[in-house]
């Protein structure tokens, strides 16, 4: 790789990254996975003056259970997510999204919290975390925040964190016995990345839908909540006409980009057909 | 550091094109002259498509090159732009060479029968537009050069990804640079993979041949993929109107196509002749026809140049003719199946005459199709797919019964159709004195496992075990002169000429035997490794002995030069032409539009084989390549801009694993004629006949909708569902 130059800088816990980021600010990157920064810097796209690496900082990375809630380091990789028997069993959604990510080799470096605070519009990880209601934990120099993950994604490549924080965990809560979920994706061809993915986590009351949680990625500018769908199938039967004329919302209020892979009708289709397929697949699950 | 322009390069020429197509040179079928536009190394006046470079950057590292290289300044004028092969030559479109006026580059026709008679005896008519979309070939080694450039002798020695490192020194050196060969050795060693992108001569490897005698010293340069993208020649490219005329009984009475090739902004090395005699002389598939016409205009546009990358000219060829006929068996209603056979030219071996100038060396097309109906089990798959439809599943089927011309070429024949270059190949056997052997081969492997097949092919003629056998390639200062590895050539035309100098060796071996046992050479035969009087194995010599009696030739026949190692040049007197059968299945899923290969079945006829995992290998990957063209890949400029918008891997969809099925190949053998091994040609079989079959097989997926063509591939989701709206929406 020729990248442009830059300085190496090792941080070893939170707090130096943290101090590093408030030094160099807009000068400086992270360093998680590297697996979208470091394309980026190949091909001198992104040419940071300051590479902060938080990969040695200790604690960033782990899955654990806090009560109710399955509390995820910024820093675990998706492979550790999609071999998490934790995770199998509180939340089946996580390990099978990061089963669609990239191969084997991007999932053993590639982490969770690199991904959303990169906030590419075509990644799977935006997706589950908005159906499943997650908070994210960031860390700056005024302290500790919880972001809400509807608060999260700002636009194309933009989040909520602020130039000086750090995303460092990610918490979920853990599925109930009468929760389904499931993740459908349309991949790109090419990059594996999602032309359309839609994740769809369903709390069942008795035979019917009591609540829906559905997260969309990859037709817009960013990941999104899918509210008429949430809306149109809570309280109805788990059945495919149900599903169907709710899924018929999945493209509602998405600002829909048009590109090879797609036209605007196209992915708005796509978005229609993949929601009522990710909601379909959930109710099936046992 | 140095940096230098185009201005800084005095008295270096323009790259040649080594293809000519000029009404004076007599070249057949030529309407409108080949415009020779100039191509020079580094661009000075304008810059005619993205990647078309204007300085170079030379420094100690490759780091720094590349920081300088951000800081070098082109005050650009914005111009307009044409990229697409259908509008270049309209009027109003952006002009790109003062030299090719309406950016044509040249006109040619080529056919025979009477046409107009074949159309006006027609009982159908069946028309479409097929556009064969442009390719990027990514070779998995990017190309690279090293240049050295030695001043206290004047050497120059060049380290470069080609496919052919003579064909890279004689246009280096007389066309460009001016240098004599005689002071140049070019080394292409492994190379990783070119598919046609690495016989050219490219701008690099002259910039740095040429900078290297400035600066007096070596200069690397290694391309990136990007680089790759815009740089490496592309293939395909074709906008094509066909017309074919048929009786309601379903015989093919002519062929009518017309096609736009875009040349891209150059002319490459052979660009030329892709579109026109690699083109033009495949429509007559293996069919009996009454008249074909082919018309062909090639354009120049504002992209990167097109030439020969696997298959070259020859997928174009199968393609239209192959979805024209499943064109024809739909408008007739009539299975596709019924259709081929009803037309097959009858099995023969020797000559049969087409309408396109060429004349194929032996077929028994019929015999490949029904061995693939066979094993395809063809009645039982229209029971599924009748079942299939009625659960709402498209399923579907395509064939392809292909030909194609390979063991390229004849000289004499390429010399008359404007080849500038003969296409014989070299082979030498060099036997050392304890017997073992190395072969010099002209033909050059990077990929194709030449080191195997010839050291087979070598071991078996000299009776001698394989490990006895080295073979060298890829470097003019070790083999003779030779043309290198495309156009299916190497086993055909280089093995043939390896066949030849072992030939002689055992001749010469023979009378040197003689002289050892007191015989008459005539008594002499070779045998499991010894030479012996013919009947009495208990009088013989070994092999051994006889090698190391030619170097140390103390009792020798008398006037026979000592040594043992021969030469040969290897002309073919025609075309080989390899065919076969292949079927695809798909189902389509029609919400989305995508398309799944479930079942792939190739029979092929490559004549006689020397290694079978290796024509299995090549079978493979070149069914992976046509599958791609059908289904994934397509190099995309935009319109308004004229970037190229799929420029990397992120972007260019490329076949992956899991994209694939698994294969069920077999083979017919029926050997060529034309050469003494028998052997037709392999390397592009899977590329030329999988590309119309799985568009074949989308169709009648979605035949029962009323669809019978779709015109722009790749079939990408979106293509497939739009197809499949638009068909719901008429019924």
């Amino acid at each position: 790789m020729y990248p442009a130059q830059f300085e190496y800088h090792k941080a070893g816990t939170v707090k130096e990254a943290v101090d590093l980021l408030a030094k160099y600010k807009d000068e400086a990157k992270l360093l998680a996975g590297g697996h979208s920064l470091l394309p980026a810097m190949k091909l001198r796209l992104a040419q940071p003056k300051h590479l902060i690496d938080i990969g040695k900082v200790s604690g960033l990375a782990g899955i654990k259970e806090e009560g109710g809630t399955l509390v995820i380091g910024a820093m675990t990789t998706h492979y550790a997510i999609e071999s998490s028997a934790v995770l199998k069993s509180k939340c089946p959604l996580l390990p099978e999204v990061a089963g669609h990510i990239g191969d084997p080799m991007v999932r053993n470096l590639g982490t969770l919290g690199g991904s959303l605070a990169h906030a590419d519009p075509a990644a799977d990880w935006p997706a589950a975390v908005i159906a499943l209601g997650a908070e994210l934990v960031a860390e700056g120099p005024k302290g500790r925040r919880t972001i809400k993950v509807d608060d999260f994604f700002k636009g194309l490549l933009t989040t909520a964190l602020a130039e000086t924080e750090i995303l460092t965990e990610i918490r979920v809560p853990a599925c109930g016995v009468n929760v389904k979920c499931a993740y459908a994706k349309f991949p790109h061809p090419a990059s594996r990345f999602a032309v359309v993915g839609v994740a769809a986590v369903l709390t069942m009351d008795g035979g019917k839908i009591g609540k829906a949680s559905i997260g969309i990625t990859g037709a817009g500018t960013k990941a999104t909540r899918a509210k008429g769908v949430e809306a149109a199938i809570a309280g109805k039967p788990a059945d495919a006409a149900s599903i169907q004329a709710a899924a018929s919302s999945a493209a509602d209020g998405v600002d829909v980009q048009a590109d090879l892979q797609g036209s605007v009708e196209y992915k708005q289709h796509l978005l229609r057909v993949f929601a009522k397929r990710a909601m379909e697949a959930a109710a099936a699950k046992k | 550091m140095a940096v230098f322009t185009g201005k800084d390069m005095t008295g270096v020429n323009s790259l040649p094109c080594g293809w000519d197509l000029r009404k004076d040179k007599n070249v057949p079928g030529v309407v409108q002259d080949l415009a020779m536009v100039p191509h020079m190394p580094l661009t000075s006046d304008v810059a005619r498509h993205v990647g078309d470079p204007v300085a170079v950057v030379i420094a100690d590292s490759q780091d720094a090159a590349l920081d300088a290289a951000e800081l070098v300044a082109v005050d650009w004028e914005v111009k307009s732009s044409v990229t697409a092969t259908a509008g270049a030559a309209q009027a109003g479109a952006a002009q790109i060479h003062a030299g090719a006026p309406g950016n044509v580059a040249f006109k040619w026709e080529l056919g025979g029968g009477d046409l107009d008679a074949a159309f006006k005896s027609a009982d159908v008519v069946v028309k479409k537009r097929i556009v064969n979309q442009r390719l990027v070939a990514n070779a998995m080694e990017p190309r690279a050069c090293v240049a050295r450039y030695e001043e206290s002798s004047g050497d120059l020695t060049l380290w470069v990804t080609s496919q052919n490192p003579h064909v890279h020194r004689l246009l280096m050196c007389a066309f460009v640079l001016g240098i004599p060969e005689h002071k140049v050795r070019v080394i292409s060693p492994d190379v990783g993979g070119g598919f046609g992108s690495k016989i050219f001569l490219y701008n690099e490897e002259v910039v740095c041949s040429w900078a290297s005698r400035q600066l007096k010293r070596p200069i690397r340069w290694t391309s990136t993929r990007r680089e790759a993208y815009m740089t490496d020649a592309q293939g395909r490219d074709h906008v094509t109107d066909a017309e074919m005329a048929m009786s309601k009984d379903g015989k093919i009475l002519g062929l009518h196509v017309k096609t736009t090739a875009n040349l891209g902004a150059y002319l490459s090395t052979f660009g030329p002749a892709v579109p026109t005699f690699l083109y033009g002389t495949l429509l007559n598939g293996v069919y009996v026809m009454g008249a074909i016409k082919c018309e062909v205009t090639g354009v120049f546009t504002n992209t990167t140049a097109v030439d020969a990358y696997r298959g070259a000219g020859r997928p174009e060829a199968c393609y239209v003719l192959e979805r024209m006929v499943d064109a024809a068996a739909a408008a007739l209603k009539m299975d596709p199946a019924d259709v081929r056979k009803k037309n097959f030219i009858p099995k023969f071996s020797g000559a049969y005459q087409t309408h396109v100038a060429v004349s194929y060396d032996s077929g028994d097309y019929g015999k490949a199709f029904d061995r693939l109906l066979q094993m395809f089990d063809y009645k039982k798959f229209r029971a599924e797919q009748a079942e299939a439809r009625k659960k709402g599943r498209y399923l579907g089927v395509g064939f392809s019964t292909y030909i194609e011309a390979c063991s390229i070429a004849p000289s004499k024949l390429v010399g008359a159709l404007g080849a500038g270059a003969g296409l014989y190949e070299s082979g030498k056997v060099r036997v050392h004195p304890t017997g073992g052997v190395t072969v010099y081969t002209g033909s050059h492997s990077h990929g194709q496992g030449h080191e195997t097949t010839f050291a087979q092919l070598v071991a078996d003629g000299l009776q001698i075990p394989i490990d006895q056998v080295e073979v060298v390639h890829g470097d003019t200062g070790a083999i003779p002169f030779g043309m290198g590895t495309y156009g299916s050539r190497s086993a055909s035309v280089g093995g043939t000429a390896l066949h030849m100098s072992v030939n002689k060796i055992k001749e010469k071996g023979k009378k040197i035997a003689a002289h050892l046992l007191e015989a008459s050479a005539g008594d002499i035969e070779y045998v499991g490794g010894q030479f012996q009087v013919r009947g009495a194995p208990g009088k013989a010599v070994p092999w051994g002995a006889v090698a190391l009696t030619a170097y140390v030739p103390h009792n020798y026949p008398e006037g026979l030069e000592p040594g043992l190692e021969e030469t040969s040049f290897y002309d073919p007197s025609n075309f080989c032409f390899p065919f076969g059968a292949h079927a695809c299945v798909v189902e389509v899923d029609g919400e989305t539009g995508h398309v799944k290969i479930v079942r792939y079945v190739a029979v092929d006829d490559v004549g006689n084989v020397i290694n079978p995992m290796i024509v299995d290998g090549m079978v493979h990957g070149g069914i992976a390549q046509g599958v791609a063209q059908a289904l994934w890949e397509g190099a995309v400029y935009d319109e308004e801009s004229g970037q190229l918008v799929t420029g990397s891997l992120m972007d260019y969809a490329l076949p992956k694993a899991d994209m694939l099925p698994m294969y069920e190949t077999a083979r017919t053998e029926t050997p060529t004629p034309v050469n003494p091994l028998g052997i037709k040609g392999a390397g592009e079989t899977g590329t030329i006949a999988s590309t119309p079959a799985v568009v074949n097989a989308v169709v009648d997926a979605l035949s029962g909708l009323g669809v019978d063509h779709i015109e722009v591939m790749p079939l990408t989701p979106e293509r497939v569902w739009k197809t499949v709206q638009a068909a719901k929406s008429k019924t």
